[in-house]
């Protein structure tokens, strides 16, 4: 019953996202950019959920409750500083300045926006390289993710193979037909639903154990210290590290990026700006809530489980506690077809037409994207199958190893001085010191409580100030592009 | 002056991203209407975040970015959008 149910509502989900898709794909321009990008049209709306359904999703849903169960609830802090004000600044200091530019010069990637300011095809390819070395893990992750939870839900009758398998599947359809407009559709909808489902599910859980005042006082009499804002978990250091990694992070991350390309307006990033910080509280509250409040609850967590699914299980009933799960499957499908598209718009963009094959057609260059999913996709599912660990540690670094990217980036927009020797041996000493601290023994993690992803965004800003004041600019850097005549419609 | 109104928005993010966690209520667990205090704290100074930015949408939206403010609507922006060639990002 509770499985069909469950497969009932993941089947669902996916024809109705399908069917957007197909909308989506009636209204498109055959282009590489429309692909990508919606040709830059998106509204307030679109934009916000978007970004937030591709960002946050699996973590909100599973992630972020198990952490919160079991060392408190002091991750929404966390989370409020990275997403709510940190990410906030920088969808103005760099969105704000990335969507000028990007309207201005056509700019689909960051790859390209910087290639084009420091007259170098090899900073655009290394740009594109250094992400690709982080996403394509990440994607790998989600598909692990979405394959596992099939193979749970369904008690091993989907094997993990064939789960993963077809979810790879789906998603490259998806993408393929839709492009960016119907993934920022479907991401829309989603948003809403997970919104909604949160504070419901929260709601739910509280009327049946007596109110927050009774949910708090069994956490206090099962783990009281989670009460008091910090912990042996939550130091300061760790706290800052986390929340300035990731919030950096995060705007590197290219379908996050990406989506400074795609407002349609000023209008529409000035109020997705203002909106984000109450988005991040009224979906992160209750979430994260739930999960610290399971732990007086008796709820039984299996070693290893999810925290959220247990919860449902114990205090509503099988159809809704089936919709959250699903949502949260479909959320996790919404990061990674996001991730597919701009995973492919680097590679055909900054690899493959610089490198590869120089004049290309609009219409040739729409088609390879679209190749392009299918071969990103493909390839990290095959991989996936091999379970290598490598992989698995790049994937859980992602964030850190994108943050590593952003001082460099945030340096060029800021300052003529920044020169391609610069800004090139930023991004490559940077990279250079975050992969040592995680693969090589003698480079330690952690510095004081501060995190090597935090230092090695230190060492990226004063190598590419420092190579900067002691270099030259080539002859064909266009140094005053990033400054002069910048300004809205 | 439109420099020292920069270094004034500068300062306003630094201080919302500095007491976004409540460092004064360290080890404090006081709880409100059945939730802790610093939860409080944080639901509060999201809201905050939220009118802070939309103060500086509506008045200083465009500073240290557009070259002129973007208030002024003298002259139009003329097509200065390179060809596809232009942006490729290689040597001449």
């Amino acid at each position: 019953m509770t499985l069909t149910i469950q497969l009932g509502i993941i089947v669902g989900y996916l024809t109705l996202a399908l069917g957007i898709g197909l909308v989506a794909y009636r209204m498109t321009d055959r282009t590489a950019e429309d692909f990508y990008l919606a040709s830059r049209t998106f509204g307030t709306v679109v934009l916000l959920f978007t970004t937030f359904a591709t960002l946050l999703s699996a973590f909100t849903f599973f992630a972020g409750p198990n952490v919160a169960y079991h060392e408190g609830p002091e991750w929404v802090l966390v989370m409020g500083l990275m997403d709510g004000i940190i990410f906030a600044i920088l969808w103005y200091v760099i969105g704000y300045k990335q969507w000028l530019l990007g309207k201005q010069y056509d700019y689909v990637t960051l790859g390209e926006m910087l290639g084009d300011r420091f007259a170098s095809r090899w900073l655009r390819g290394l740009v594109a390289v250094v992400s690709l070395v982080w996403l394509f893990p990440y994607v790998m992750l989600q598909q692990v993710g979405a394959g596992t939870a099939l193979e749970a839900l369904t008690d091993g009758a989907v094997p993990y193979a064939v789960g993963a398998g077809l979810i790879t599947a789906f998603m490259i359809l998806y993408v393929v037909v839709a492009g960016m407009r119907g993934i920022a559709w479907t991401d829309t909808l989603q948003g809403a639903f997970m919104l909604v489902t949160t504070w419901v599910a929260m709601l739910w859980v509280l009327a049946v154990v007596g109110g927050p005042g009774a949910a708090t006082a069994a956490l206090e009499a099962e783990a009281a210290h989670h009460l008091a804002l910090g912990s042996d978990h939550y130091t300061i250091q760790w706290m800052l590290s986390t929340a300035i990694v990731i919030g950096f992070g995060v705007a590197m991350f290219p379908q996050v990026n990406q989506r400074f390309f795609a407002a349609g307006s000023k209008t529409v990033l000035k109020r997705s700006f203002a909106l984000w910080p109450l988005l991040c509280v009224l979906l992160f509250v209750p979430s994260f809530m739930l999960g610290a409040w399971a732990r007086g609850l008796d709820v039984a967590v299996p070693e290893g489980g999810n925290v959220l699914p247990a919860v449902l299980a114990e205090f509503t009933p099988v159809w809704f506690a089936a919709l959250v799960i699903a949502g949260a499957m479909a959320a996790m499908m919404s990061s990674s077809d996001s991730m597919l598209l701009s995973g492919s718009s680097y590679f055909t963009r900054d690899l493959y037409r610089p490198f590869v094959e120089r004049d290309v057609s609009e219409r040739r260059e729409d088609l390879l994207a679209r190749v392009g999913v299918v071969v990103f996709a493909s390839a990290a599912f095959a991989v996936s199958l091999l379970n290598p660990a490598t992989l698995f540690e790049l994937g859980d670094a992602a964030f850190s190893g994108f943050a590593q990217l952003a001082l460099p980036v945030m340096i060029a927009l800021y300052w003529r001085g920044t020169t391609r020797a610069g800004i090139t041996a930023g991004i490559l000493s940077s990279q250079l010191f975050y992969l040592s601290s995680l693969f090589v023994a003698a480079v330690p993690a952690a510095y004081g409580g501060w995190t090597a992803g935090l230092v090695g965004m230190g060492v990226g800003l004063v190598v590419t100030v420092v190579v900067s004041l002691v270099t030259t600019p080539a002859a064909a850097e266009r140094r005053s592009i990033y400054f002069d005549g910048l300004g809205a419609d | 002056m439109r420099r020292r109104e920069l270094w004034g928005w500068i300062t306003v993010a630094v201080v919302l991203s500095a007491l976004a966690i409540p460092w004064f209520l360290w080890g404090d667990d006081t709880l409100i209407a059945g939730v802790p205090l610093w939860l409080w704290w944080h639901v509060g100074w999201m809201g905050l975040a939220s009118i802070v930015f939309w103060l500086f949408a509506q008045r200083a939206w465009g500073i240290g970015i557009e070259a002129t403010p973007s208030s002024s609507e003298s002259e139009p922006k003329g097509q200065r959008r390179s060809s596809n060639s232009a942006a490729w990002g290689d040597e001449p």
